[in-house]
């Protein structure tokens, strides 16, 4: 690592608890070295965006975090605990995430959708889902209004008895983002929560995350609209072949000469940095 | 009414008057040839010859007709008949008017070629056939709801081929010359398979003849609006509920208790064009709205329908085959959880059925019983065989619900036949003793429950319930517990956890869903309703041998009948296994002459359902948007939908 890994901006203030911790996640397939020694810590009330060209190994990085890969070497820890590499206990912990290409349970309902998500905070099992005693109705309920009131905050109320798969393309987002808010996350991934959207959408999209920043939830967030995560983000880190280049505030990222090399190529005469956005 | 797609208009073009005149005078006249004789001798089966008393087919005829006249009424408006077609159309006059076509003519038929020739008609029959037709002609004069356009696969000049080429291998077998340009030895493969070559022109002629009509007729449906239902006080309600169930339970007393093929062939095609008839018409959307604003009411009814069956019947011959329908259905809706919710392939379920079956015959008090002296009471075995499935399911489950995918198909259609092969074995020569190998475990002594002796037959209120009537009450009682399990399961945390894990493993997990652990629960709940359902019919059919849990045979049930009744009837419902399984005992049960190609038939009305209903017979509402998606009236077609999608 090559980079001050400090946060830009943080050095006045008195940092917040770190909430991720990742310590030089390794990850390799045979041959292939697909995140290479990476660091990476978000903290309380953070946004932190994750950017690199297409292949850096982003997603690779995401999975690594939440247990669908274990990392060949390195260390995930969330609040101080070493995270266990299966992704339902990377959950139960309160890491939730959503995915590249949504993968919502289209043929639920939007409401059941949001239920599964509450699978980790309920504890109702087998048999006294046969009994359906009172603490069992109550829990049920309990969860249902759970369900509501976030679907209410996500803006999908009117639409709970619909089909997932029936939703139009934003909305199914703001299902996928609900769903994970449904596991009562400390921190959220979200994986190009934007890719697909028109402008106005991705404007909702940007209101929906600050809103849930302002829930207490920190958020790690991968993009390739520039344009979003510099306006959402307190920090980013660029992800370039599997390293981490670089990682600060805006002008950190877009002033450092790596970044434009590795999204544009060795920069021709009269080139800026700023083109490099789009 | 028109849309886009659709149109109203008849297929022929008759004076509206004249159509629906021709379509009332047409029913009434199939109905009253009912009390007619049809043929002169008695020689036809049913006894068709009085007249004023309706025997056999005349019943179906009779039924038929009058649907036929009632719903022709209902949809032009006629006051008190309205709530027959509430959607207005007449395309259930039509489908009601075919399905009486399709009896009448059968029947005539069935006559002419078992009598040897139409000479044997009497004016009945004629009657029935004039009538019948007259009223398609009418209905086809009707306002239909029709596709504006005929889409359709044409059929490849290369079938025609085949099929020419297949006729003329026949005519050559026949003659001798084309059986002598094939080797000897494998000559046999011809000869005894004949039908084979007429059977293929004539699928291919028929096919084409179907185009060919539904070309012609176009008939489509047409989402037409309910009007409001005239509101009834909710005993009403509950009463229109318990009358349906009862003529539920009436129609399936006829089909069970049907004494010849024709009989049920007859009844099969009035029942499949009399439910499509009321689909049309919009009577079963009004009824569904009764039954889903009584829940309880409808299930109490129709388990008290189920249960009133015994004792309508005089004879213990269809109510055995009524007990053995629950058994399947039962098995069935077990299969269920595993393969309807969690989506786990399960080619072994009937070995589950068979280790409960085995376990609470062993405790039984059989004499043939390795542990002869032991002879627990009735409850106690039933919660043995149930257990020892349950013990079963997680050995199975354990070790192989860690994997994605086949695999779990190819374990458990393994573990079936070990099952069964292990059954054979244990008989004290091969392996330990503990089954009696092939004999099985024969004179399981019947249930005697607080001195209930389910042997005897007993009288209440004046009427006979005999031994099976006993045992299908007892088993009424654990399909009403596997129904409620399922019911309640299915709508709960777990039951949507394996609907997530069937719909998305990956993401499932993601949401903090323990994939192993909720698939293992789902197999293992399979396995003990299952053992449930084993150990009363251990105790049900007096006898447990290895070749009843076989993975496909002639008789249900067995695994492949199983999956069979499932996806016939609708994956993840509570109906639709029991609607599928009575389907599958009754047809090869009723039509013996099918044996020896049941599996053909079977394999043939697998594929139809699934080119043309996939989810099923009776269908839950996600299948149905799934599989029918561009069908249904869009939902959310707003403009701002299509600013997404252009944005996207």
């Amino acid at each position: 690592m090559t980079t001050d890994t400090a946060p830009v901006g943080g050095a006045s203030a008195p940092l917040a608890e770190p909430v991720l911790e990742a310590s030089g996640v390794v990850m390799r397939f045979g041959g292939l070295t697909a995140v290479n020694k990476v660091d990476l810590t978000v903290r309380q009330g953070e946004i932190v965006g994750l950017i690199g060209p297409n292949g850096a190994g982003k997603t690779t990085f995401f999975n690594c975090l939440t247990g669908l890969y274990v990392p060949t070497e390195g260390t995930v820890t969330y609040k101080g605990r070493v995270l266990p590499p299966r992704p339902h206990l990377v959950t139960e912990a309160g890491i939730a995430r959503t995915f590249q290409n949504i993968r919502l349970f289209s043929n639920m309902t939007v409401l059941e959708n949001v239920l599964v998500g509450r699978h980790t905070r309920t504890k109702e099992g087998l048999f006294s889902a046969i009994l359906r005693g009172p603490s069992y109705r109550r829990a049920e309920q309990e969860s249902r209004d759970r369900a509501m009131e976030l679907l209410e905050f996500c803006g999908l109320a009117a639409k709970a008895e619909h089909l997932a798969r029936n939703l139009p393309y934003g909305e199914q987002r703001k299902l996928e983002i609900a769903r994970a808010l449904a596991s009562e996350p400390g921190l959220l991934l979200l994986d190009e929560p934007t890719a697909g959207m028109n402008p106005q959408e991705t404007r909702a999209a940007e209101e929906l995350v600050f809103a849930i920043r302002d829930l207490g939830i920190a958020i790690l967030v991968i993009e390739h609209d520039m344009k979003f995560i510099f306006n959402l983000c307190d920090r980013t880190a660029v992800l370039v072949q599997g390293q981490k280049i670089v990682e600060g505030d805006r002008e950190t990222v877009q002033n450092d000469e790596r970044v434009v090399t590795a999204y544009l190529g060795a920069p021709l005469e009269g080139t800026t940095a700023t083109e490099a956005d789009q | 009414m028109t849309t886009a797609s659709h149109e109203t208009t008849p297929v022929l073009r008759l004076p509206a008057v004249a159509a629906f005149a021709a379509t009332l005078a047409g029913g009434v006249l199939a109905a009253a040839s009912a009390a007619m004789s049809w043929t002169w001798t008695d020689e036809f089966p049913g006894d068709l010859t009085y007249y004023g008393s309706p025997a056999g087919l005349q019943w179906l005829a009779l039924a038929g007709g009058l649907l036929t006249a009632l719903l022709a009424l209902g949809a032009r408006g006629v006051k008190g008949l309205r709530w027959l077609s509430p959607s207005g159309g007449n395309n259930g006059v039509l489908f009601a008017a075919l399905g009486t076509l399709a009896v009448c003519w059968y029947s005539v038929a069935a006559i002419a070629v078992e009598l040897d020739g139409l000479v044997n008609l009497d004016p009945g029959g004629w009657v029935a056939a004039v009538g019948s037709l007259l009223a398609v002609v009418g209905a086809l004069g009707l306002p239909l709801d029709r596709r504006r356009t005929v889409k359709q696969p044409p059929v490849a000049w290369w079938w025609y081929l085949v099929a020419a080429v297949a006729a003329v291998l026949r005519v050559g077998l026949g003659q001798g010359w084309a059986l002598n340009a094939v080797p000897p030895g494998i000559r046999p493969i011809f000869t005894e398979n004949l039908w084979f070559f007429v059977a293929v022109p004539v699928a291919v002629l028929g096919f084409r003849l179907w185009l060919l009509l539904d070309a012609w007729l176009r008939i489509g449906r047409i989402e037409r609006p309910l009007p409001a239902a005239r509101a009834l006080p909710s005993w009403a309600e509950i009463l229109v509920i318990t009358a349906v169930f009862a003529l539920g339970l009436g129609v399936v007393e006829f089909g069970i208790s049907t004494e010849y093929g024709e009989l049920f062939i007859a009844f099969l095609l009035l029942t499949v064009f009399a439910t499509a008839a009321l689909l049309a018409s919009g009577a079963i959307a009004r009824l569904r709205e009764l039954t889903t604003r009584h829940r309880s009411v409808t299930t109490g009814a129709a388990f008290a329908a189920a249960g009133a069956f015994p004792f309508t019947q005089s004879s213990e011959t269809y109510v055995l085959i009524g007990a053995n329908i629950l058994i399947f259905a039962t098995v069935a809706l077990g299969l269920n959880v595993v393969v309807g919710l969690a989506g786990l392939l399960d080619l072994g379920y009937v070995a589950f059925l068979g280790v409960g079956a085995y376990a609470a015959a062993l405790v039984s008090g059989s004499p043939f019983s390795v542990f002869r002296g032991v002879h627990l009471p009735f409850p106690v075995a039933v919660l043995i065989g149930a257990l020892a499935a349950l013990v079963f399911g997680v050995v199975i489950g354990a070790p192989t619900l860690r994997l994605r995918g086949d695999y779990l198909a190819i374990v458990t259609l393994g573990f079936g036949e070990i099952f069964r092969i292990a059954m054979n074995n244990l008989d004290g020569r091969s392996g330990p003793s503990l089954t009696n190998g092939p004999n099985g475990i024969a004179a399981i002594p019947d249930v005697n429950l607080f001195g209930f002796d389910f042997g005897q037959p007993h009288e209440f209120l004046g009427l006979q319930l005999g031994k099976f009537g006993n045992y299908l009450l007892l088993m009424l009682v654990a399909t009403a517990i596997v129904v409620v399990v399922f019911g309640r399961v299915a709508n709960s945390r777990i039951g949507r956890a394996w609907v997530a894990i069937r719909e998305d493993e990956t993401a499932a997990e993601a949401m903090g869903i323990n994939g192993f652990r909720v698939k293992l629960i789902a197999f293992a709940l399979g396995a003990t309703l299952a053992g449930l359902a084993g150990a009363v019919q251990a105790h049900v059919a007096g006898a447990v041998s290895p070749d009843q849990y076989l993975f496909a045979g002639p008789v249900p049930p067995n695994s492949a009948f199983l999956l069979a009744a499932v996806i016939l009837g609708g994956m993840g419902t509570i109906s639709g296994p029991l609607v599928g399984a009575a389907l599958l005992f009754l047809i090869p049960a009723k039509l013996q002459f099918l044996q020896s190609y049941q599996l053909l038939a079977f394999g043939v009305a697998l594929i139809l359902l699934m080119r043309f209903r996939p989810e099923g017979l009776i269908a839950n509402r996600r299948q149905q948007l799934e599989f029918h998606e561009a069908e249904l009236p869009a939902q959310g077609a707003s403009p701002d939908d299509a600013l997404t999608k252009a944005g996207a």
